[in-house]
């Protein structure tokens, strides 16, 4: 098992920059989801890594060895990766077990040894009693599998993924997010997710590369992204929330209750810094008459089955969300109190 | 309510008659031939068919007909994959011009590819004499052989099989072939295991198409067979008719028979071949894959561009080069260039214009006629239950995949007497050859316009109803102009190749009811080919231009009506 480096790694197509010196160092074994909005540079980066596109710039190295660089390129034959595809790209003119098969018969794996493993790939996705059909005949989640066992059989250095789940409808995704989780554990194998799913990434992840622009916003684990967001982008695209513009803190800081509330009561003029208030950290008071609390007004009120999502006007005009145990009626004054808030950096 | 109601059946009442009237139309020349042929059987062994069964010169021609179409169409396979595969999955450049230079030898009518041709080789080529390299006089032509037929079939027929292979390596995914590169596949597993399997079904509908459209040419068999004896199918057709003109009706018609048998029986071998290997393909089609050549790009555009001097710089600047001599034998030199043969084609030879302006009336006219009746029958077609559709389709496509010889001994048949009823004369008209162009080139213009239709979105038809348009008024203000496009180039498309026609004008043509391919051909068996050459470069400036006007039009069209176009 060997550690993935991407090293300030550029891609240009003509005057366009899909992907602006990104570095990334991914430990064996990791799970790791490119995330971002489409458009970010994200597919390209796969695309690389796998050895479809050349790099402008930088260097990828998996091990000690380099895959690519401006002066060296890989093949993607020779790189020891393998892929599952946005369209499973399952070779019509193969059966099931031919398709997961094919990785072997290319390194000229053959007898006994060539139908055990593709056998136990078979099983390993619950497909043995499907070996002989064609891809045809399966349903999407059975394709996504068959696609899978075919990426494990050769027993990949970097398993790569480009958004496996997008052509699935949604109970079908939860199922098949167990699946990706459990053959990760099972084979051990490093794994890049490229996806534009936030709760998808954040569900299956160890690591997660936000990408803007084809630059790297922020890199860190689910929790420190959803706790820790760098900036009101990544915030605004991870989980929800609100923020507000405080008079207390700077970037990189957590403000407890007392000093987020205080920064909130000062003039609009000094609330120049940022803050994220997670919906959980926003609490309504009982009682409108006690002095604490701020003040504000009920917009609407979503039923979100164990709760009510309740989006709230304050009177310095900004809007806050929070949940609650009981729909409010619209109009409705509010007294709430903010627990914590997170100080971000301002957007670029 | 009402009023529309009624407007609206009587739309569709009138579409209906239309197309009955036109799918009739289509088969009446099939059912003539049929008649014919079999007419007779209680004969017995005097029966014209079982006469021309036992003759031994049909057999013959059979068999030369299946080999130099088998010939031709395994060279065809070999031209026309080497330049899909190259153009279509490779980084090379200038595909466009490639594209165009190869697809050009389809639509140059075959009598012109085999003058030109029969201008590059042999003793009294001029070209050859011009760079002082012509064989001996007295040694062989060639190109007089069942091989040079062949050659000149293949590369003919060639485009064929690169539109079919193209369309179908446009349609493989690249996933596909990245999934295998990333399994570890070397290039030439890639090839063999994946991209060769996957579009097999292209390569045999292209080998298929080449074969059929082989069997049926009559221009390169005539121009290069007939001088050494050597008859086809359509040949020996051609030369029955004109030793014995309508005396042996009924033994043409069981010779038609025979070939169109064999015509159809290829497509339906074809259609069930294809059926066996059409995969559901999923994933992003559009942009193949793109191998990198490398260092490999000079080399293999330069065999390309060798490929293409060979199939079509060569032969038409022989055909120029004869064009430009005073004589046949006479080399060309600055002194000797003359344009005496292009002023005695236009200025003098009266011949001439008559054909170009028969061929131009011809061309023009059944294109205005099937541009006009295209888009109701096309709009009546598409509404139809999907099995009702395709049998009118197959029967509106039957005159066209029919070989030319066939569908011209049946409308002697139909019109050699004169229409009952009206008491019209046809035979020995243009209008007998008009007639025939109809019904020959309707699936030509109605492919396009029915495409496009099927392409329409219905609510753009139905935004129109709601806001009150009339059944007439939704065809003629939303339905005309968004398919207007593609009318177009189905007109252009039946006039480039009514301009052409020669198969069918052979058989029907009479005293000063020539058209520009008889004329070409005519000059050339009567030893003119200087002045053969003359008219046949204008022929092919024609066609090169009217090429590109479909290029030009091609962004207005939905994909795949301009033939050359992916």
């Amino acid at each position: 098992m060997a550690g993935l480096m991407i090293d300030r790694v550029t891609k240009r197509f003509g005057e366009q920059v899909a992907v602006d010196a990104l570095s990334l160092d991914v430990a064996p074994g990791q799970f790791v989801a490119l995330l971002g909005p489409s458009g970010c540079g994200k597919t390209t980066m796969l695309r690389m890594l796998a050895g479809f596109e050349a790099l402008s710039e930088g260097e990828i190295r998996l091990g000690g060895r380099t895959l690519a660089s401006r002066e060296q390129h890989v093949p993607p034959e020779r790189r020891h990766m393998a892929m599952v595809f946005q369209s499973y790209a399952l070779w019509p003119h193969m059966s099931v077990a031919d398709n997961v098969g094919y990785p072997l018969k290319v390194r000229r794996l053959e007898g006994d040894a060539y139908r055990r493993r593709v056998a136990q790939a078979l099983d390993l996705v619950d497909l043995a009693a499907y070996a002989e059909r064609s891809p045809q005949e399966l349903s999407g989640g059975q394709r996504q599998r068959v696609a899978l066992a075919r990426c494990l059989v050769a027993d990949p250095d970097v398993v790569l993924l480009d958004e496996p789940l997008a052509n699935l409808d949604r109970h079908l995704r939860a199922a098949m997010e167990l699946s990706f989780r459990d053959f990760h554990r099972r084979t051990g194998a490093t794994m890049i997710y490229v996806t534009h799913d936030q709760s998808e990434a954040m569900s299956l992840a160890d690591r997660i590369a936000v990408m803007r622009d084809g630059r790297l916003e922020q890199w860190a684990t689910p929790e420190a992204l959803y706790r820790q967001p760098r900036s009101a982008w990544v915030a605004s695209f991870i989980g929800q929330g609100s923020l507000l513009q405080v008079a207390a803190g700077r970037p990189g800081q957590r403000l407890e209750e007392d000093t987020l509330m205080r920064g909130l009561a000062a003039v609009a003029a000094k609330r120049t810094q940022p803050v994220l208030v997670r919906p959980e950290h926003v609490m309504l008071l009982p009682e409108l008459s006690s002095q604490r609390g701020l003040r504000a007004r009920v917009e609407s009120a979503t039923f979100r089955g164990e709760r009510y999502e309740l989006h709230l006007r304050l009177e310095s005009g900004e809007a806050l969300l929070a949940y609650h145990h009981a729909a409010l009626v619209e109009g409705q004054e509010v007294a709430l109190l903010l627990r914590e808030g997170w100080c971000l950096e301002p957007d670029r | 309510m009402a009023p529309s109601l009624t407007e609206g059946s009587q739309q569709r009442w009138l579409l209906t008659l239309l197309m009955l009237v036109i799918v009739a139309l289509s088969l009446v020349p099939s059912l003539r031939l049929l008649m014919e042929a079999l007419g007779d059987l209680a004969q017995g062994s005097e029966a014209p068919l079982w006469r021309v069964l036992q003759a031994e010169s049909t057999w013959r021609a059979l068999w030369r007909s299946l080999y130099t179409s088998g010939l031709g169409m395994l060279i065809a396979l070999v031209l026309g994959s080497l330049f899909a595969f190259v153009i279509t999955l490779t980084d090379i450049r200038g595909k466009a011009w490639l594209v165009f230079c190869f697809m050009l030898p389809m639509m140059i009518p075959p009598q012109v590819t085999a003058l030109s041709w029969l201008q590059l080789f042999g003793p009294a080529s001029p070209l050859l004499k011009s760079i002082g390299m012509a064989p001996p006089l007295g040694s062989p032509q060639p190109l007089h052989s069942a091989e040079g037929i062949a050659l000149l079939l293949g590369i003919q027929s060639a485009p064929l099989v690169f539109l079919a292979l193209r369309t179908s390596l446009l349609s493989l995914p690249r996933e596909l072939v990245e999934a295998a590169r990333i399994s570890g596949a070397r290039q030439a597993q890639v090839w063999g295991q994946i991209i060769l399997p996957v579009t097999r079904g292209g390569l045999i509908a292209g080998g298929a198409m080449a074969f059929i459209s082989s069997l049926g040419n009559f221009g390169i068999p005539a121009m290069l067979g007939i001088p050494a004896g050597y008859y086809v199918l359509p040949t020996l057709i051609y030369q029955r008719m004109a030793s014995f003109g309508t005396g042996m009706l009924a033994e043409m018609a069981s010779l038609s028979l025979l070939i169109g048998v064999l015509a159809l029986a290829g497509v339906a071998l074809q259609q069930a071949w294809m059926k066996r290997s059409r995969f559901g393909l999923m994933g992003h089609s559009g942009r193949a894959h793109d191998f990198s050549l490398g260092r490999w790009r000079g080399g293999v555009t330069a065999v390309l561009v060798a490929v293409l001097l060979a199939i079509l710089v060569a032969p038409l600047a022989a055909l120029v080069v004869s064009s430009l001599v005073p004589a046949v034998g006479v080399p060309l030199t600055l002194e000797s260039a003359t344009l005496a043969a292009y002023h005695e084609v236009i200025g003098r030879q009266g011949a001439t214009w008559r054909a170009v302006r028969n061929s131009l009336w011809l061309a023009g006219g059944a294109a205005l006629m099937l541009v006009l009746c295209s888009l109701p029958l096309a709009y009546r077609l598409l509404r139809l239950p999907r099995r009702w559709q395709s049998l009118a389709l197959g029967a509106i496509e039957l005159p066209y995949a029919l070989p030319g010889v066939v569908l011209a001994v049946a409308c002697i048949l139909l019109f050699v007497r004169p229409i009952p009823l009206v008491n019209v004369a046809l035979y020995g008209t243009l209008g007998l050859i008009f007639v025939a162009y109809l019904m020959r080139f309707l699936v030509v213009c109605l492919k396009p316009v029915a495409a496009s239709l099927a392409q329409l979105d219905p609510s753009l038809e139905e935004a129109a109803q709601l806001a009150g348009a009339g059944p007439w008024r939704r065809l003629g203000g939303i339905v005309l102009p968004l398919v207007a496009p593609a009318l177009f180039a189905g007109g252009l498309l039946v006039f480039l190749l009514a301009v052409n026609e020669l198969t069918v004008s052979a058989l029907l043509w009479s005293a000063g009811n020539e058209t520009l391919g008889v004329l070409i051909f005519n000059l050339a068996e009567g030893g003119e080919s200087v002045l053969a050459a003359a008219v046949s470069v204008l022929v092919v400036a024609l066609v090169a231009a009217l090429m590109l006007c479909l290029n030009l039009l091609a962004p207005y069209l939905p994909k795949g009506v301009v033939p050359w176009q992916g």
